[in-house]
């Protein structure tokens, strides 16, 4: 037993490796859908392990094949990355469930099997990227989660999705050289790609003009897979062209890797001197969060297609999180990580209700959803309950965010930015009263008889809206494990 | 957890489990009412149960500390809270009363929904009134807003909806804009959101910060309707009558100026607003709008529009009670809730007794139909008088202290504000019951009695009694806030 649990770190990767072929020779969908998401409430079990392990501040580390570093690739895992791994997980095992509802109306016929491996190989690549110790590892996950999510986005009904797959691919894959290229810069000046051996180099290392152009290909890079203001064009054609059930999966895990690199590579490789003092990315970062903010929110008011809506408002709630981290405090970055929690229950949600919706109307325009209310009460409470939280009422989720966002701002005596943030989260009122006077004061156009769609879609669904208040109401946990992660981050990267 | 403070969430969880009820007894619309009466019924007798242990001094508290990061969910019951609290509760009970009646009468739809999202607002309404600490009262002044939000929009029409945008649209911004960001910065300030006898801001700061910080929560709290903040109100008036009766007469408007009175003694404390000279500013916006809401009234015909201008008026004598920051004049404000609050529900009641029965709504219309209805009339002569002020009726006391408060602190502007205030109230009040009882009857319509149905009678006849048998109890509401405001017990 105890020789078995040493091994949870590889396992946590290797499960849902080793499953995604399998569901591809296996074809048959009945027994591929079961079996994800036994695997996907496997890697969450693991991954809550992996948690309890490290989370009083020991640092687990697993030498894959026994070759210590620099030899070989280790797995390190914190408290930062042990939440990461919760996140992607238990979205991944939740979105799962809901897989046989949506495959046949939202997928072409017979390609189910192909959604099920390609969704496997993408948490695959999340989880590794999030789990190891290895720079260049890092970059081998990351297109390996990428390679497999344009195959997901191409699954799409309508044509369109080929597009939108298509340009995500060009962009990610700019992203993905840009990271490359400034990972190939770091190896240069410190000749090891552990992370650990690379942290302690690049702090004794001179600050010659190589590092700082390492930080800004791989600052740019990962800005494009996180989707941060102005390089966020990918987005929203990528969320609202794909099935829906990929749009979840992907807008409540991806995102969330992405902003997990970005807080590894600046705070725990390039050390927080460089970033903050010398190089100041904040000066930019900053700005481009605020504009974030408002630009995605604004757009989002305009939409005319649910999918799309929540495409722009998960801009704007990137914003945040980047918001977070340019505050280059230790709460800043707290407030960023317990967004990365709470959003990817809402968002999730949210994308969950559009599943429900598709399957039910075979759209989510805003004009077919008139009078939802009646038709479906009991996924458009759902929807509401993910708008609240969106809009960051207290008792759901999106207050935690907002107020430890909001203090963090005020502790660094930036007192315009926390009343920015508030004056931003009105802006996602107006876009949620209006999906909620479209749902429940206009006609329905076609027939009023009331259906809910198969309870594999509402369970999980509501488990996520239920979770968006229940984490509202009970944040201890979220605040708890962000701002340890926090404190252990900062601490490395002083 | 000692016994009151089971009292405590038992009258905190008891609407919420009325609301459930309702849905699920939906129905039987028979059983689902009388289910609601006797959740009224007990949610009020728990809340009285806790009169005695709160005159003797008892601060019943109830904690839920893992809520936020050192913030949990705080209650303690406090006399202005608990006045507050069964204000909201008695009068839900009448109001449901009155609201079968009335939508029966109506023969309105959804009337499952409504009922539950009324007992939730009761729910909203009294954490308001026992939350303990600042971040609390923001939770469940929210959550009060959501929950009325179908209400307000209950006809479904264009205009309903339009009016709940405005309703949801200027409280929901002030409160994230204004209040959340003023409480924000009492905890940076202050370290603790409790509320605390004598105040937690006293030397944290002070001046035109201060005075700034005061503003953030008067206006952030906008269901106290200060101009210019006051438009959602009379929007709020598409709502059907039970609904402008107990929300927009009692839970919600009080909501607010009960907030900002508790922030007022528990956050700055007494001592501290009236040493700095800050309260100047909010003095003046609240004289400005009780006088522009008052002259306001008498232009308006649509009898519920004339009734709301007249609260944005009203609520502002408890905000300007607030700001005057003197013993007296708290003790005005704190009675006023109650006073003002019995007074507006008959009226409001009134006013849609007479929508049911003659289908009128314009003040115009009226003409001698007080000799049709003239039980319905009488209890509104009676509501008048109360909000004029003039005894044996409740009112009359709560605006002797305000105007004993104006005189203490120095201000006698403000004594003319209250006297002009009280003349303008004569001015739209009483032409509606001369109207009724003087005008001869229009052509074509029938004398004779014509009473609305006893559901609605029997409520409206209730609180405008309570007006005049809380005259001769007033001593006992002041008795209760007399600590908090500090003054001595028993007059």
């Amino acid at each position: 037993m105890n020789d078995f649990s040493v091994h949870l770190p590889i396992l946590q990767v290797v499960i849902p490796l080793l499953a995604a072929p399998f569901c591809f020779i296996l074809r048959k969908e009945a027994v591929v859908s079961v079996f994800t998401v036994l695997v996907g409430f496997a890697c969450f079990a693991i991954s809550m392990d992996l948690l309890a392990q490290v989370i009083d501040g020991d640092v687990l580390v697993y030498e894959l094949g026994d070759w210590a570093r620099p030899w070989g690739i280790e797995y390190r895992i914190d408290i930062l990355n042990a939440l990461l791994l919760v996140v992607v997980s238990s979205m991944a095992a939740v979105v799962f469930i809901a897989g046989p509802g949506q495959a046949r109306r939202a997928i072409p016929e017979g390609r189910g099997y192909l959604f099920y491996s390609a969704a496997l190989l993408t948490l695959t690549g999340l989880l590794g990227v999030t789990i190891t110790g290895d720079v260049f590892n890092v970059f081998v996950f990351l297109e390996i989660s990428s390679l497999s999510s344009y195959i997901l986005i191409a699954l799409g009904r309508s044509r369109r999705a080929l597009m939108a797959a298509f340009s995500y691919l060009i962009m990610g894959t700019i992203g993905a050289t840009f990271l490359l290229i400034g990972i190939g810069l770091m190896y240069q000046m410190t000749g090891t790609l552990n992370m650990v051996d690379m942290t302690e180099r690049l702090r004794d290392a001179e600050q010659t003009r190589t590092i700082f152009v390492a930080l800004a290909f791989v600052v740019v890079g990962i800005s494009v897979k996180l989707a941060v203001f102005p390089l966020h064009q990918w987005l929203p054609n990528a969320y609202s062209f794909s099935p829906p059930l990929v749009s979840a999966f992907l807008a409540s895990t991806a995102t969330k890797v992405a902003y997990y690199l970005l807080i590894r590579f600046c705070l725990g490789l390039f050390g927080l001197t460089l970033v903050f003092e010398v190089v100041e990315i904040d000066v930019l970062l900053l700005p481009l969060s605020v504009m974030a903010m408002f630009v995605g929110s604004i757009a989002a008011i305009y939409q005319r297609d649910f999918k799309r809506l929540l495409a722009y408002s998960s801009i704007a709630q990137v914003g945040y999180m980047t918001l977070g981290l340019s505050l280059a405090s230790e709460a800043g970055v707290a407030a960023g990580l317990i967004h990365v929690f709470n959003h990817a229950l809402m968002k999730g949600a949210l994308f969950l209700v559009a599943a429900c919706v598709t399957w039910r109307m075979g759209g989510t325009r805003l004009d077919a959803m008139k009078g939802l209310g009646r038709r479906m009460p009991v996924t458009m409470a759902a929807m509401v309950v993910g708008g609240l939280a969106l809009v960051g009422v207290p008792g759901t989720v999106g207050f935690v965010s907002k107020w430890a966002l909001v203090s963090a701002a005020l502790e660094k005596d930036a007192y315009l930015l926390g009343f920015l943030v508030m004056a931003s989260s009105l802006l996602a009122l107006v876009y949620v009263w209006k999906l909620v006077e479209i749902v429940y004061f206009q006609e329905p156009e076609t027939g009023i008889e009331r259906r809910e769609p198969p309870l594999r879609l509402l369970v999980p669904t509501w488990i996520l809206a239920g979770a968006s208040i229940y984490f509202g109401v009970f944040s201890d946990f979220a605040v708890d494990v962000a701002s340890r992660a926090a404190a252990q981050i900062f601490a490395a990267g002083m | 957890m000692d016994a009151e403070a089971t009292i405590v969430s038992t009258a905190l969880i008891l609407p919420l489990f009325g609301a459930l009820g309702v849905v699920a007894l939906g129905r039987w619309p028979n059983l689902r009412d009388s289910w609601t009466i006797a959740i009224g019924l007990a949610t009020f007798g728990s809340v009285a149960r806790l009169v005695g242990p709160v005159m003797e001094g008892a601060r019943p508290a109830l904690v839920q500390p893992d809520w936020m990061p050192g913030l949990g969910l705080g209650f303690e019951v406090e006399p202005l809270g608990l006045l507050f609290g069964l204000v909201a509760s008695g009068l839900w009970v009448l109001t449901s009363l009155y609201g079968f009646g009335y939508m029966r009468g109506h023969g309105e739809k959804n009337q499952t929904r409504f009922f539950a999202c009324f007992a939730l607002a009761i729910a909203a309404a009294l954490g308001i009134a026992f939350s303990g600490d600042l971040i609390t009262l923001f939770l469940f002044y929210e959550l009060l807003t959501f929950s009325t939000y179908p209400l307000v929009t209950h006809a479904g029409t264009e205009q309903a909806v339009r009016a709940g945008r405005l309703y949801l649209g200027i409280l929901v911004s002030t409160s994230v804009l204004f209040l959340l960001f003023a409480v924000l910065w009492t905890s940076v300030i202050a370290e603790t959101l409790h509320f605390t006898p004598g105040g937690i801001l006293e030397g944290q700061i002070e001046g035109k910060q201060a005075g700034l910080l005061l503003m953030f929560f008067a206006y952030g709290i906008g269901k106290a309707a200060l101009m210019p903040f006051h438009r959602w109100l009379p929007a709020a008036m598409v709502a059907p009558t039970p609904v402008s009766a107990l929300l927009h007469a009692v839970a919600v408007v009080k909501a607010g100026v009960f907030s900002v009175l508790k922030i007022a003694i528990y956050i700055f404390g007494i001592d501290f607003l009236a040493s700095g000279g800050f309260s100047n500013v909010l003095m003046i916006v609240a004289a400005i709008t009780i006088l522009a809401a008052s002259i306001h009234a008498l232009s308006l015909d649509n009898l519920k529009a004339r009734l709301a201008y007249s609260t944005i008026s009203q609520l502002s004598y408890i905000v300007l009670g607030a700001a005057l920051a003197t013993s007296a004049s708290m003790m005005g404000a704190g009675l006023h809730i109650l006073m003002h609050a019995l007074g507006k529900i008959t009226l409001f009641f009134v006013a849609g007794a007479i929508y049911v029965v003659a289908h009128k709504t314009e003040v115009s219309q009226l003409d001698g139909l007080g000799r049709r209805m003239p039980f319905t009339f009488g209890a509104f002569c009676v509501a008048s008088f109360s909000i004029i002020g003039l005894p044996p009726l409740g009112g009359a006391w709560s605006k002797w202290f305000l105007i004993q408060g104006a005189f203490d602190a120095g201000e006698p502007w403000m004594v003319v504000v209250f006297m002009a205030s009280s003349l303008l109230s004569i001015g739209y009040l009483m032409p509606i019951v001369a109207r009724g009882f003087f005008r001869p009857l229009p052509d074509g319509e029938e004398e004779g009695l014509d009473e609305a149905p006893l559901l609605m009678l029997l409520p409206l006849c209730t609180t405008a009694l309570a007006c005049f048998v809380i005259f001769f109890y007033a001593n006992d509401v002041y008795r209760l806030l007399a600590p908090i405001v500090g003054l001595d017990g028993g007059s």
